[in-house]
């Protein structure tokens, strides 16, 4: 236990923590930028300057190791002279577009220059301009907010192993960006936004659908209809000031209502539907021996990410649509007929977590429906701006309830908003399809985990072997074990993004923490919502919600059926590297009939 | 007692009796089409039937840059100077056949008009204690030249008769320090790394030199590549490596083809490889050719680049000596350094430490270069005084003209001023002048030379080669650099000074690298040493040494006017009145300041760093 002095406190901490955490510890907040703690410590930003008694420099708190007899001073006049001066360097390269910036009052930057009082600008000079970067249909680059923080590139380096960004240029040109700068559009990105979660300014953003809504809103022509992701109900709240996790199910679906919506439908539907065409291609898989592991494909990041990386692999993916995709497709064809609407009127929106499903219901094979499924997609944090916009208050909202038909859903489908769930859900069905017994114990903690998990379940005489993996540095371990041999299973489940779709790239931005264990805690503790409406429902299995039921004999027959096969289920490319879009796989897209 | 350099000489009694001829292959004389004349040079000699019987090779740079090309005729050791292919076909009839020295072409002392036969009597050479340099414009980089030398008995030495902290002890007793920038003591790097816990260890040959104007490590490794490799596998063998590697720029094809070779040729006799002179010491050393980039000269940077990445620097500690190359114990040397090695190992660190002064062991090269009558690399002990190498050396300054100024240390380093003109050049005495001895550039500057305009100068390259990463770094040296065209632009303000100082201190306390640190050293010497110019710039619109183009002000001398009228015809614009035996004038309100009189008046009586409008007397 090492002994230093701190601004002449004398302290003891722990061997191997940093100047930083041993200030913080004891309530002295050395401030941080580009800092995220255990994914990001480049030590590039310097605004954690602190002196060192006897050392000729300042040195960055965020990477010095605490030693033996360290004297530190962390706010003399000349390190606070330094840290201003630093922010002062930062904005004299950054544009002031804060009014009209998405970060505007949720920007580290902004926090930063507000803590130390920067109030005029002595340091004026050439600004770089950097074209933006909107061609990709989910993530908006802006370089020119960017602040050389490189949380973007350890998060996509190190988090998710895709590597998409790195410094490119040099001195005062350099930035992080793609290969040459150039589009995100040209690289393999998998659109999962998290760069966007952990960027400290506005350089990141989701490419805005809000004005699209707004126009489709107002067209009276239009038949708008919307569906919301399982995860929304727990996170939308956190905009408007509910506790984390806090579920507002009523009053977000009253706000849709105001907000001109003229139906408000469950996206849980759509994963109700997800699980019982995922569970009846598992039967299958289990009846003809594999190829196994089935992977879920509610993701289009893990998608996209397994074409890419993966492409060997595709078979291995479920070809079961997304709950998105799936909702689209019922909506334009069973809910047109049942309600007696032509379904070219039907402009059917989409509240995700996601900057990812913007790319998705683009995708060109997305129209089985004889329309493209899905028209607009909004994140979390566009639903609130709306909202915002509207001067709709989440928290006047009285509680009402979805519309039916695709309304009603099974607590299987509410939990698929967190890591685990869509596992959990499948299995719920699969077991009672497969042992023909009731399920006893609905819930399967065996699979609820933050970590990386595994596990056996005895189903009747088959012990069937799962897997959960979330973040696809985590997928692509656990893909590797598989290619190795080391591991073996039936099914697995992958999300792209930390806790699953309440950790997505397209959730409320919080900037409370720069600790990234934390912050992937914060988001796991969204979850907590989802899990306790599924045991708030009477209904918590798929294949026995009433609704679901209803959809198979009225209109898709059963699971696997031809129609259910035309319209919910879907096909994979070969995605080179740094290539053009590919087209869709040829043989599968035979086996889709045009309506 | 003998000193080291005669114990070295001593060795270089050739007992060779036959012409050798050794042509220059230094930058400069390669520019000046040294090439060409070693053709001649071969078509004369095949034309006589003289080819194999006297050999002719391209060497290092033999020093002195203003003589090239120049080439060296042994045994007697002529110089022949400013040669041209015809220079080259007479020498062989004239010198080779005949047996007559060419008077013609030998290199005359301008001040004393003698002249110098060879390197031994020339005032550039004579004042030099060439060590480091030994080899180089004397033998060629094959290994059997080397070997004549007594070529890797130091490494023998250390194999067959010394223990790896006997090395390490040899090499601390020499007090050798860094000779990169540095200047950490290098028997302490080493021992640093030994201590490191780990089998795995790496050598690396910093060979990524940058700084405008110096080039001794590339001069070493074009003309003496064996002394580095051998220096390298002592290190290796010192600190328990088993790997090196050279890390060199690609803007140095020679350097990178001469090492590349000389790997070849020490793994051809054993030196390189398993079991080293059967001592069970294995080790092989690998090229990495850098980039080009300033940065990646700095240790971790070197580290990013040798791993394939993007060549930006970490944060220390972690040291490479604890956590380098592969995340292992990682030595990471100079070439300048590494040349010094063998001579430490064979003749002894105390010997060595003869040379230099109580913190500064042994000898150093700087570059000279600028407004100094000779230039090229210059070895001297540590401690040898400024003017020497200026004066005594250099020859002193073109035109007689004053020393204003001495820039050391290229752009990490600072400039000095005549009062400390008597100043040792060691690592303590420039430190405390607010310099450093860097890598040894040392750039001569007279009254011509605008101070601000060579901190611009060398803003606009640390600028430039910034890697990007920290905030001091990247935007600071940016707005310095800013404020420094502002005021070399003549719109400069007073307080401008505060903020580049406030700038400059913020980058030398906050800035992640040596690159950064270092950086503002040029600024902030002449900010504290010659502000009164800065001042002229900001308060006067003027630049004193008339050097700024946008201040340049052209104004009549009168003490030195000689009413030659060659101003007042040559203007433009009319500006310029006067007739005979009177001063000529320029009249400040018609003057377009084209600088046209300054360029041609014979006198010298124009200058560009006239007074202001307003204070002329018209």
């Amino acid at each position: 236990m090492p002994k230093l002095i701190i601004d002449q406190q004398e302290l003891k901490v722990e061997e191997g923590v940093t100047v930083l955490e041993a200030a913080r510890k004891f309530g002295i907040d050395i401030p941080t930028l580009c800092y995220l703690k255990d994914l990001n410590a480049p030590a590039a930003c310097r605004v954690c300057l602190v002196q060192v008694e006897g050392r000729p420099t300042m040195d960055p708190a965020c990477v010095l190791a605490v030693q033996e007899g360290m004297i530190v001073q962390t706010h003399t006049p000349e390190i606070l002279a330094a840290r201003k001066q630093i922010i002062e360097l930062l904005l004299s390269d950054h544009p002031f577009e804060c009014l009209t910036c998405e970060r505007n009052l949720n920007c580290e930057l902004q926090r930063m220059a507000k803590r130390y009082g920067v109030r005029d600008l002595r340091l004026e000079g050439s600004r770089n301009h950097f074209p933006i970067d909107d061609l990709s249909p989910s993530v908006v680059r802006e370089p020119d907010k960017c602040i050389r923080c490189r949380r973007c590139i350890s998060i996509c380096e190190y988090y998710q192993a895709v590597g998409i960004y790195r410094m490119v240029e040099r001195s005062f040109n350099a930035v992080a960006g793609p290969a040459y700068n150039g589009s995100l559009m040209e690289t393999p990105c998998i659109y999962c936004g998290q760069c966007i979660t952990v960027c400290p300014t506005g350089a990141l953003r989701e490419q805005d659908s809000t004005s699209r809504v707004w126009e489709a809103l107002q067209d009276p022509d239009l038949h708008v209809i919307v569906q919301t992701a399982p995860s929304i109900r727990s996170t939308i709240g956190e905009e408007f000031g509910y506790p984390v996790g806090a579920l507002v199910t009523g009053q977000m679906v009253a706000s849709l209502r105001r907000l001109g919506f003229d139906r408000v439908f469950d996206d849980c539907f759509g994963a109700d539907v997800t699980v019982m065409e995922e569970a009846a291609e598992l039967m299958e898989r289990l009846a003809s021996g594999g190829p196994f592991p089935q992977f879920t494909s509610c993701c289009p990041s893990w998608i996209r990410f397994c074409e890419s990386f993966y492409p060997d692999l595709i078979d291995n993916l479920s070809e079961v649509k997304s709950p998105q995709q799936i909702f689209g497709a019922l909506a334009k064809t069973y809910y047109a007929r049942e309600a007696g609407i032509d379904p070219a009127k039907i402009f059917c929106v989409s509240i995700m977590p996601c900057v990812s499903k913007k790319y998705e219901l683009l995708r060109p094979e997305m129209n089985d429906s004889g329309y493209r499924d899905v028209d607009a997609e909004l994140s979390t944090r566009e639903f609130a701006q709306m909202l915002f916009q509207a001067g709709i208050d989440l928290r006047k909202m009285p509680e009402e309830d979805f519309d039916s038909p695709l309304g009603s859903a099974s607590g299987a489908g509410v939990i698929f908003g967190s890591t685990g769930g869509v596992l959990e859900a499948a299995l719920r069905t699969v077991y009672e399809w497969l042992t023909g017994e009731e399920l006893q114990q609905v819930e399967f903690p065996e699979v609820r985990s933050q970590e990386y998990k595994d596990a056996e379940i005895q189903m009747g005489d088959q012990r069937i072997k799962v897997a959960v993996a979330r973040g696809t540095g985590e997928a692509r371990r656990l893909i590797e074990a598989l290619l190795k041999g080391e591991k073996e299973y039936h099914f697995v489940e992958i999300m792209a993004c930390p806790s699953g779709c309440v950790g997505g790239g397209g959730q409320p931005i919080y900037i409370e923490t720069n600790d990234w264990n934390e912050q992937v805690a914060h988001r796991s503790r969204r979850a907590g919502g989802l899990f306790e409406q599924d045991r708030q429902k009477e209904c918590r299995k798929s294949h026995a919600n009433p609704a679901i039921i209803k959809l198979y004999a009225d209109f898709l027959d059963h699971p696997g059926s031809e129609t259910a096969h035309r319209l919910l289920h879907t096909g994979y490319v070969f995605r080179k590297l740094y290539a053009p879009e590919p087209l869709p796989k040829k043989e599968h897209k035979q086996k889709v009939q045009p309506l | 007692m003998s000193t080291l350099l005669e114990e070295l000489t001593e060795e270089r009694i050739h007992p060779e009796t036959t012409h050798r001829i050794l042509i220059c292959g230094g930058i400069p004389c390669t520019s000046l089409g040294c090439r060409k004349v070693k053709e001649a040079f071969e078509s004369e000699l095949s034309e006589r039937g003289l080819t194999g019987s006297v050999p002719l090779k391209i060497v290092g740079c033999i020093g002195d840059c203003s003589l090239g090309p120049a080439a060296i005729v042994y045994p007697e050791g002529i110089v022949y100077q400013k040669l041209n292919p015809d220079h080259a076909r007479m020498i062989v009839r004239e010198h080779i056949i005949a047996g007559r020295v060419v008077e013609q072409l030998l290199h005359r002392d301008p001040q004393s008009e003698k002249i110098l036969r060879q390197r031994e009597e020339m005032p550039f050479y004579r004042q030099q204690t060439r060590l480091v340099l030994r080899n180089c414009g004397v033998i060629s980089a094959h290994i059997e030249d080397y070997l004549k030398y007594r070529g890797y008995a130091a490494l023998t030495r250390a194999l067959t008769e010394m223990s790896p902290e006997q090395v390490i002890d040899e090499v601390k007793s020499a007090g050798l320090r860094g000779r990169g920038g540095g200047g950490f003591p290098t028997g302490r790097k080493w021992e640093l790394v030994r201590a490191a816990a780990g089998d795995e260890k790496y050598v690396i040959c910093n060979a990524d030199e940058g700084d405008p104007g110096a080039f001794m490590d590339r001069n070493i490794l074009e003309g003496d590549p064996h002394s580095v490799l051998e220096g390298l596998l002592i290190a290796g063998y010192a600190v328990g490596a088993q790997r090196g590697y050279i890390y060199v720029r690609a803007e140095y094809p020679t350097a990178v083809h001469h090492s590349k070779a000389a790997i070849e040729q020490a793994r051809e006799k054993k030196l390189l490889g398993e079991n080293i002179l059967e001592k069970g010491y294995s080790f092989d050393i690998e090229i990495r050719i850098g980039a080009g980039a300033f940065v990646c000269g700095e240790e971790t940077a070197l580290i990013s680049s040798i791993h394939g990445t993007r060549g930006d620097p970490n944060p220390r500690p972690p040291f490479p000596a604890e956590k380098g190359l592969w995340g292992k114990p990682t030595l990471i040397n100079n070439v300048e350094t590494l040349a010094n090695i063998p001579l430490i190992i064979l003749h002894g660190g105390g010997r060595f430490a003869e040379l230099g002064t109580e913190n500064s062991r042994g000898t150093k090269v700087f570059a000279l270069a600028g407004k100094v009558r000779r230039t090229g690399l210059v070895e001297v002990p540590l401690g040898t005084s400024l003017r020497t190498i200026i004066y005594d050396i250099g020859g002193g300054i073109p035109g007689d003209r004053k020393f204003k100024a001495a820039q050391t240390g290229g752009p990490s380093g600072g400039c000095i001023g005549p009062e400390l003109l008597d100043i040792t050049m060691d690592y303590r005495s420039l430190q405390e002048a607010g310099s450093m001895i860097g890598s040894g550039g040392l750039i001569v500057m007279d009254e011509n030379t605008c101070m601000v305009d060579i901190a611009r100068f060398y803003l606009d390259f640390t600028q430039d080669e910034s890697c990007g990463k920290c905030t001091p770094c990247r935007i600071g040296t940016k707005r310095a650099l800013e404020i420094l065209e502002k005021i070399t632009a003549g719109k400069g303000e007073e307080r401008d000074l505060e903020q580049l100082e406030q700038l400059a201190l913020l980058m030398k306390n906050g800035s992640l690298c040596g690159l950064g640190r270092s950086a503002p050293n040029p600024v902030l010497s002449t900010l504290y040493r010659f502000r009164d110019e800065y001042l002229a710039h900001i308060k006067e619109h003027r630049c004193p040494a008339g050097a700024c183009r946008a201040l340049a002000r052209p104004y009549i001398m009168e003490d030195k006017c000689r009413s030659c009228g060659i101003c007042s015809r040559i203007c433009p614009a009319a500006a310029v009145t006067g007739e005979k035996g009177v001063p000529y004038r320029i009249d400040p309100e018609k003057c377009i300041d084209c600088t046209k009189c300054y360029e041609e008046c014979p006198f010298d009586a124009v200058t560009r760093g006239g007074p202001l409008y307003a204070e002329v007397d018209h």
